[in-house]
């Protein structure tokens, strides 16, 4: 599975996650206090330029990472032009924009491995309250490794519906779906469990 | 220990496999995906605690970078979007659906699962939802919720589906269905 991190190596990749998250959490927290368009627009042309400094193909997979919000940006725009508010309109807009785009950002340039070096840090207090470690790590691992499998096996059987009908599987495999994929976990678990468990 | 952490991870798989089921359109354009069914299946299927450890892990995987969400997004943007409320009730949906399903032992399975799923998949879920969209687009929460009610005929669809599924598999599966099973 890939993961949303650019292939094109910044400066950024370098820095320290924990960094990152935390200047993020800020910035974001700082849009949300600005209530000045021009200021907005200020920061927005800024994010922009620096998802431009890494080069063309970063600033088009950052670009395209903002697509996801055009039906708010729509339904944001008719809003407050009916409303004959087109500033507060084109604020808001704004600091959405420079909001998923900065977060984005911090998505592009870290790598999974320092993420979940990051998530380390974060969950050793729930120690207290039985977290272990070893056993996130591995969970994360599983879902990783599982999806594509359970990917695998919902195309097969929609392939095998539609070998037999004409009309569209939608929800009824889901069903069958389901039950392979518990039956999956059972084996699963089995194999942990011959191996010695978590306490292996 | 083993079995509860693979269910746990193999539901957090569930949903991102879910989410790569094409969005069906509900004849007014709105696009519903097969995402939310698989929290509501969470909750139904695993009980509430399992369920909203399943619902955290595949959170934590969007947050930290994998494309896992329905239409490839993931990475720590969604969660600066309008449509945050709904990820940070996810978790909590399936706490409450999995806890009616726990607890409410007197009527048959797939009306207590329907019945879970509207109260924990829509009610719980839009609360948050509309809340985080009030405060992303600036909206009143009433203002918020004419943009969000748009999705809820998708969503008692879902909750209809969930239902029969969580009764189908307790048939074929009743063991697998530990919302309804006391073993550990």
């Amino acid at each position: 599975m890939i993961s949303l991190t650019s292939p094109v190596k910044t400066r950024a990749h370098d820095w320290p996650a924990g960094a990152k998250l935390a200047g993020l959490c800020a910035v974001t927290c700082g849009l949300f206090l600005i209530q000045n368009l021009v200021l907005h627009a200020a920061v927005f042309t800024g994010v922009l330029l620096l998802s431009a400094l890494p080069g063309r193909a970063f600033f088009f997979a950052s670009i395209r990472h903002l697509r996801l919000l055009a039906p708010f940006i729509i339904v944001i725009a008719i809003w407050h032009l009916w409303t004959y508010d087109g500033a507060m309109g084109a604020t808001i807009i704004l600091r959405m924009l420079s909001a998923v785009a900065l977060a984005n950002l911090v998505t592009m340039t870290t790598k999974l491995t320092d993420m979940i070096d990051v998530i380390h840090v974060l969950t050793r207090p729930l120690a207290r309250f039985g977290l272990r470690a070893n056993v996130l790590e591995l969970a994360i691992a599983m879902v990783i490794r599982l999806t594509p499998v359970l990917v695998d096996k919902g195309t097969r059987l929609s392939e095998a519906w539609s070998a037999r009908s004409h009309r569209h599987a939608g929800w009824r495999i889901i069903l069958p779906f389901t039950i392979i994929a518990l039956d999956d976990a059972d084996q699963v678990a089995e194999a942990l469990r011959a191996r010695g468990g978590f306490d292996a | 220990m083993e079995k509860n952490v693979t269910l746990i991870a193999l539901f957090a798989a569930l949903i991102a496999a879910l989410g790569l089921i094409p969005p069906v359109s509900l004849g007014f354009g709105v696009p519903i995906t097969a995402q939310t069914l698989g929290v509501m299946l969470c909750g139904t299927v695993l009980g509430a605690k399992r369920g909203t450890l399943a619902v955290l892990l595949f959170l934590l995987l969007v947050a930290i970078g994998l494309p896992l969400l329905s239409g490839g997004r993931g990475g720590l943007g969604v969660f600066a979007s309008p449509t945050v409320g709904f990820l940070i009730g996810w978790p909590i949906a399936a706490f409450v659906i999995g806890l009616i399903v726990e607890k409410w032992r007197g009527a048959p399975l797939l009306i207590v699962a329907g019945v879970a799923s509207v109260l924990g998949g829509i009610i719980v879920m839009y609360v948050f939802g509309i809340t985080g969209m009030s405060v992303m687009l600036d909206k009143t929460l009433l203002e918020a919720a004419k943009i969000a009610l748009v999705y809820v005929p998708g969503d008692l669809l879902k909750a209809g589906i969930a239902a029969m599924l969580t009764s189908a598999l307790a048939t074929a599966r009743p063991a697998s269905v530990l919302s309804r099973v006391d073993a550990n």
